[in-house]
């Protein structure tokens, strides 16, 4: 056991890929905890569908221009057109904010299909976009990890160095503007945060999965905590140990790291949420929130 | 926009501040294609405690909401401060407790995040280094010592009421807007809250307070502005309370036959019972 687990250290492959992973699992849930603050879920897979038509749109330029290998530009495709999507999403979302929803539709299923019929322009097929869509540690580079780093440290510093002002955004958007604070640079800061974690989790997991690698370790982590900052916390080491878990199983069985992944993290929560009440009562046995308030009412003895 | 430019030529907080704190002229607020403020002027001085009272639907809410700049404005000018509504507003000086909203995001967050968050302004995006003895400190001062741990999903309505208006007074302000504060408070915390105004207004903080009755508000506030339909149809000396209402156990949830005949709000002598 401990041999096999030095062997696949000593894999290059399984080593890009496990910086990768490691990168991935602390810096989504960073970004997540701010989406689901916003209860903008979902925000992450509108992203990850825009960041497919990037995908073929590098693609496409690759292949004009006659680059090898052709998708060259897919990653720098990726990231231009996931930060368009998510900057028009947040300018919908400000404008009038029953129409976000829509938006956010719109751009599923336009995402999809313009990377489809552009890598199809390009002289490629929609297999071709298959790593993306689920993900593929074997196309990790050395180049790649070198982006992944660069992006991931980017929103790391400002999605935990400015964590004040962007919690007091997510929370209460009027007050924050009542403040003073820069709310539409700090809203269109996250928007363009997410963007960029989606690109970098995109090796990994897959544009499709991505936004659950952002979303569930926070879903678990809320489960345990009362505070903001610790389900932050909480979530940054469960999604690196379900993500650094879930890629070294695919090195023993032959399985997608996204599927993997994204099943573990799953399954935590499953666990969690069993667990939780009980761990909880144990903890404190249910009582009166409030002992201290006074009642209000006065009951007449007969 | 520019948000972040705010040099304030009177100074900075703590500074005594000369003349008017609030010059509104014929403001005018369209929401959803309806006008929902005509033509208000106000002028708050300071020191001042004025009363914002009128029904539901006056324009009441949406006239502190224009101030801050939470709903565009249509026509006419405000000028906070000194400065007209923009970045140029030094508004770290400003607290702003919005009408109760569900504290709870998806999230969880303690009742010291959300005060903490009210430490922030212009040209401060990260806390000070004291902002955990001055978040408890507000905390202790609107009557809640020692919940700075709990969720605030935790809370009574009545203590996140007052957690928001913790997070208005950790940036000790010179002008507080409070919008419906008392709404769903129970008696013995807004006791406590007129205690806790009462102070700030001793040491020389200006209120702007949106009210459906005054309750223990009353003996404190100096100016009553009436909103009807969005426009103002009283500016001056505090109504005097009906018969009953100037005790502050007065229930109000029986019907008054004046109001209903005369419409929701009733000026002179007459109660300004607002809500039934």
């Amino acid at each position: 056991m401990w041999n096999e687990i030095v062997d696949m250290l000593s894999t290059p492959l399984m080593q890009r890929g496990l910086l990768a992973a490691l990168m991935v699992g602390a810096v989504a849930p960073v970004m997540g905890t701010y989406l689901v603050q916003r209860k903008l879920s979902l925000l992450g897979d509108g992203i990850g569908h825009v960041a497919l038509t990037g995908v073929a749109l590098g693609w496409l330029v690759g292949s004009v221009m006659g680059l090898v290998p052709q998708d060259a530009l897919a990653i720098p495709g990726a990231v231009i057109a996931a930060v368009i999507g998510a900057v028009t999403i947040e300018v919908v979302r400000e404008r009038g904010r029953t129409s976000g929803d829509v938006a956010l539709a719109l751009l599923f299923y336009g995402g999809i299909a313009g990377g489809v019929l552009i890598i199809e322009l390009a002289g490629g097929q929609s297999s071709n976009l298959m790593a993306y869509l689920f993900g593929s540690i074997s196309v990790v580079t050395t180049a790649d990890l070198v982006v992944t780093a660069a992006l991931a440290a980017v929103v790391l510093a400002l999605g935990l160095g400015l964590r004040t002002a962007l919690f007091a955004v997510s929370q209460d958007e009027e007050f924050a503007r009542a403040s003073g604070l820069p709310v539409r640079v700090l809203n269109i800061a996250i928007a363009v945060m997410a963007a960029l974690t989606v690109t970098v989790a995109m090796r990994v997991v897959g544009l499709l999965l991505v936004s659950a690698l952002m979303i569930v370790p926070v879903a678990i982590a809320q489960l345990t905590t009362s505070s903001f900052v610790r389900t932050m916390r909480v979530a940054m080491v469960l999604g690196i140990v379900i993500c650094v878990v879930g890629l070294s199983a695919t090195y023993w069985f032959a399985a997608s790291p996204g599927a993997v992944i994204v099943v573990l993290a799953i399954a935590v929560y499953a666990l969690v949420s069993l667990a939780a009440p009980v761990v909880r009562r144990r903890r404190s046995p249910a009582r009166d929130p409030h002992p201290d308030l006074p009642s209000d009412v006065v009951l007449e003895e007969r | 926009m520019a948000d972040t430019s705010a040099a304030s030529p009177l100074g900075d907080a703590g500074d005594p501040v000369a003349g008017d704190v609030l010059r509104v002229r014929d403001l005018a607020v369209d929401l959803g294609g309806a006008r929902i403020l005509h033509d208000v002027s106000l002028d708050v001085r300071s020191g001042e405690v004025v009363a914002v009272l009128g029904t539901n639907g006056s324009g009441k809410s949406t006239l502190m909401r224009a101030l801050v700049r939470a709903v565009p404005v249509a026509a006419g000018q405000a000028e906070i401060l000194g400065h007209p509504l923009g970045g140029r507003v030094p508004w770290h000086r400003i607290g702003y407790v919005p009408q109760r909203v569900s504290l709870a995001g998806g999230v969880p967050a303690t009742a010291r995040e959300i005060v903490a968050s009210g430490l922030l302004g212009p040209r401060r995006l990260r806390r000070p280094r004291d902002w955990r003895d001055r978040v408890d400190q507000a905390l202790a001062d609107v009557g809640l010592p020692g919940v700075g741990d709990h969720a605030v999903t935790e809370l009574s309505g009545g203590q996140q009421q007052r957690v928001l208006i913790a997070r208005a007074l950790v940036r000790r302000p010179d002008l507080v807007l409070l919008d419906e504060p008392l709404a769903g408070v129970d008696l013995p915390s807004q006791v406590a809250f007129a205690d806790t105004l009462r102070a700030l207004v001793a040491s020389g903080v200006t209120l702007v307070v949106v009210l459906h009755e005054l309750g223990p508000l009353a003996d404190m506030i100096t100016r009553t502005v009436v909103l009807r339909h969005g426009r103002v149809v009283h500016d001056g000396p505090p109504l005097a309370p009906a018969h009953g209402h100037d005790d502050p156990a007065h229930e109000h949830l029986h019907a008054h036959e004046d109001a209903v005949e005369r419409g929701p709000v009733s000026l002179g002598p007459e109660p300004f019972c607002a809500e039934i």
